[in-house]
């Protein structure tokens, strides 16, 4: 298992659990470090373009892979223009792409979401873009030069689960790409199931940031991807769909 | 409340400007058409005024039972009948179960971050006669606008106490609060905050798209009322006598490509059940027409002004206040909720845990009065008279130490301007 890496960008990482933006705070920030160990930390631009004080990235802790996203942006333009603003900040040269043209659901324009990772590709940046899972809009994304793809399981903060599980296992199978199973994700058990399906990791927010003790529920989720990823790694076994196998097989009566 | 206790005559106004306040007071003939436009405002297609009026007009609040609040309070999509039922009378014994519900969308939402700002007052010229409000062109006030080295005086003095965001505001006169000066302020409010927010009197298109080249990508507009007969009643003279301009600003400024707007009603103004629900209704239906625009209510409640301190918010006390901001929070989980320095400092921090987003501080409806109020230095310059009186006077550093001390996480900026 050490050998292991989820790898973005030709950069390594030992931990399948990323850090979503969504709800920071710092108590968030500590516990999805030190309990759910995650390396990547997703920091929304629009959050650390403040002036003093209040810098989201002065409690980011060392040896933490920042993940600037570009949330606010609602096309491919304002999100390049978000990403070099990211890069001159400092903050490295990898770059979630969120493009949403919609403020009640906050689901991402997948058309946008490839204009803009072709350009920020070409850059140099790692590009990590949010998308909703479709195959095609996957492909174009590959072609674009993204690092991974990142379909979401069901509306952003909605902790509603795998709701698009059937999409998402497509792209697993199909993108020769990591998939990273981004929003959506409410329990442990969740994460374990896609992790199962062969997801390369899960980035998640909402989950920890609401629940009842977020140090706990942020142990449980590393305990549950890495369980899922062991899982998936030990390709399960056969499950029966209904009762036991018929003891005379359909194909008996075959002869010659 | 009778508008007779509305209505204060200044010894200072000539007998033929008294005659003319009377005169609109008392005789509606006297009054302009309040739903025709004036010749240079820009009337625009759409039909979001006919959705949002229809639906009130129709609200009975008085035809719900406990039956549909607690199915209200259930349903995982709160739909238009359910917002009604959650605003209705038979809902007030299940505001804890509100209080619940909306918690539970709020952090869903926004987690537990609360964003601060603060609103800065530049001039408080105004042309209208609207009859609950301290500026109202009839009271007599101390009138001021600040020009642009005072007004980046002001600026510097609220930017050093850490503040990123402002809201600045002008009374409606656009003679003497031109676009033209306010886009200056705006320029200059780029340089000392990362994000600009407007409440001033309803422009055009093209004025709003001006005004967000200036730096400003929020635009507020309080219709005060959705009651046009009542508007009429209350808002005697003047530009924003005209409602259906004011009713379309937030439509406008979108157009004109501002990021976001924000909507409310005065509420003890008419019905407030009414108002709550067409406020929201004004949200709901813009949202779906402008699905990449970002949606903010505010809630304000009357409260005395310089001349009258009889005003108060009649039947909406904070239990109804309460219960309109659950319903808001249930019925439009994704929209920001701001509630002001109108409200106590005990309300705010405890709505803050059920659905409010946005409370502001550092606090001063006057005008160029930020360096005493901040530093207690007395300032050389004169100052101009309040709005309305505030009743959370909290610094930045006060709020943001009590919102963390309610397990809230105070956030200055989450914002670009892009």
């Amino acid at each position: 298992m050490t050998d292991d890496k989820l790898i973005l960008g030709g950069h390594e990482f030992n931990s399948r659990f990323i850090l979503g933006s969504g709800k920071y705070s710092l108590n968030l920030i500590e516990a999805a470090v030190r309990d759910a160990g995650a390396e990547i930390i997703t920091l929304a631009v629009r959050r650390a373009n403040t002036q003093k004080g209040e810098n989201i990235l002065d409690y980011i802790p060392k040896g933490i892979t920042l993940l600037p996203n570009t949330s606010g942006a609602r096309n491919a333009d304002e999100a390049v223009r978000i990403a070099r603003l990211a890069r001159e900040l400092g903050c490295g040269d990898f770059v979630k792409i969120e493009i949403m043209r919609d403020s009640k659901y906050l689901l991402p324009d997948n058309y946008e979401t490839v204009k803009a990772t072709e350009i920020l590709a070409k850059e140099g940046f790692v590009v990590m873009p949010y998308m909703y899972p479709d195959l095609n809009i996957a492909r174009d994304l590959v072609s674009a030069g993204a690092a991974c793809v990142m379909p979401l399981a069901a509306p952003i903060g909605s902790n509603k689960g795998l709701a698009t599980k059937e999409f998402i296992q497509i792209l697993i199978d199909e993108i020769p790409l990591p998939v990273i199973v981004d929003a959506g994700i409410g329990k442990p058990s969740e994460a374990c199931e896609a992790m199962e399906m062969g997801a390369a990791a899960i980035m998640a927010n909402t989950a920890l940031a609401t629940a009842g003790n977020l140090p706990l529920m942020a142990s449980a989720m590393k305990l549950a991807i890495e369980a899922g990823r062991k899982a998936y790694l030990a390709k399960p076994g056969r499950v029966l769909s209904r009762g036991a196998s018929a003891s005379d097989p359909l194909t008996g009566f075959l002869r010659e | 409340m009778n508008d007779n206790s509305f209505f204060v005559d200044s010894t200072f106004l000539s007998k033929s400007a008294l005659e003319k306040k009377h005169r609109l007071e008392n005789d509606p003939a006297s009054r302009t058409d309040h739903m025709k436009y004036l010749e240079d405002m820009e009337k625009i297609d759409s039909d979001v005024m006919e959705k949002v009026l229809s639906e009130m007009k129709s609200y009975d609040s008085s035809a719900y039972t406990a039956k549909d609040v607690i199915a209200a309070i259930e349903r995982e999509r709160c739909t238009i009948e359910d917002f009604k039922a959650l605003l209705s009378p038979a809902a007030e014994p299940f505001l804890e179960q509100m209080a619940n519900r909306a918690r539970n969308e709020t952090g869903k939402h926004f987690g537990n971050n609360v964003y601060v700002f603060t609103p800065l007052y530049i001039a408080n010229y105004c042309e209208n006669y609207c009859v609950y409000c301290g500026f109202n062109c009839y009271n007599h006030i101390r009138r001021m606008r600040l020009d642009k080295s005072q007004i980046e005086h002001e600026m510097k003095v609220i930017a050093s106490s850490g503040m990123e965001e402002i809201l600045l505001l002008t009374g409606e006169s656009p003679s003497m609060s031109s676009v033209e000066y306010i886009g200056e302020a705006c320029k200059l409010a780029r340089k000392y905050f990362r994000l600009v927010g407007l409440e001033i009197y309803p422009v055009n298109t093209d004025d709003y798209r001006y005004l967000h080249e200036c730096g400003a990508d929020y635009v507020t507009v309080f219709q005060e009322t959705y009651d046009e007969k009542r508007y009429e009643q209350l808002h005697l003279m003047g530009r924003k006598r005209v409602f259906p301009y004011r009713f379309e600003a937030q439509e406008r400024a979108l157009r004109a490509g501002m990021r976001g707007v924000a909507f409310s009603a005065l509420l003890g103004l008419s019905d407030f059940r009414k108002d709550a629900l067409a406020s929201a209704l004004h949200a709901y239906f813009l949202q779906r027409k402008y699905p990449h625009a970002e949606m903010s209510l505010s809630c304000p409640r009357l409260r005395p002004i310089i001349n009258n301190d009889k005003i108060n918010p009649l039947d909406v006390h904070e239990k109804q206040l309460c219960q309109v901001l659950c319903a808001y929070r249930i019925f439009l989980p994704y929209v920001g909720i701001t509630v002001s320095s109108r409200e106590s400092a005990r309300f705010r921090n405890g709505i803050a845990k059920i659905a409010a987003t946005k409370v502001s501080a550092g606090v001063s409806t006057g005008i160029g009065d930020h360096e005493s109020k901040y530093t207690g230095n007395e300032s050389q310059d004169s100052v101009g008279d309040e709005q309305f009186e505030i009743n959370d006077g909290r610094s930045l550093e006060k709020m943001k130490k009590d919102m963390e001390a309610e397990g809230l996480q105070p956030v200055l900026n989450d914002y670009l301007y892009v």
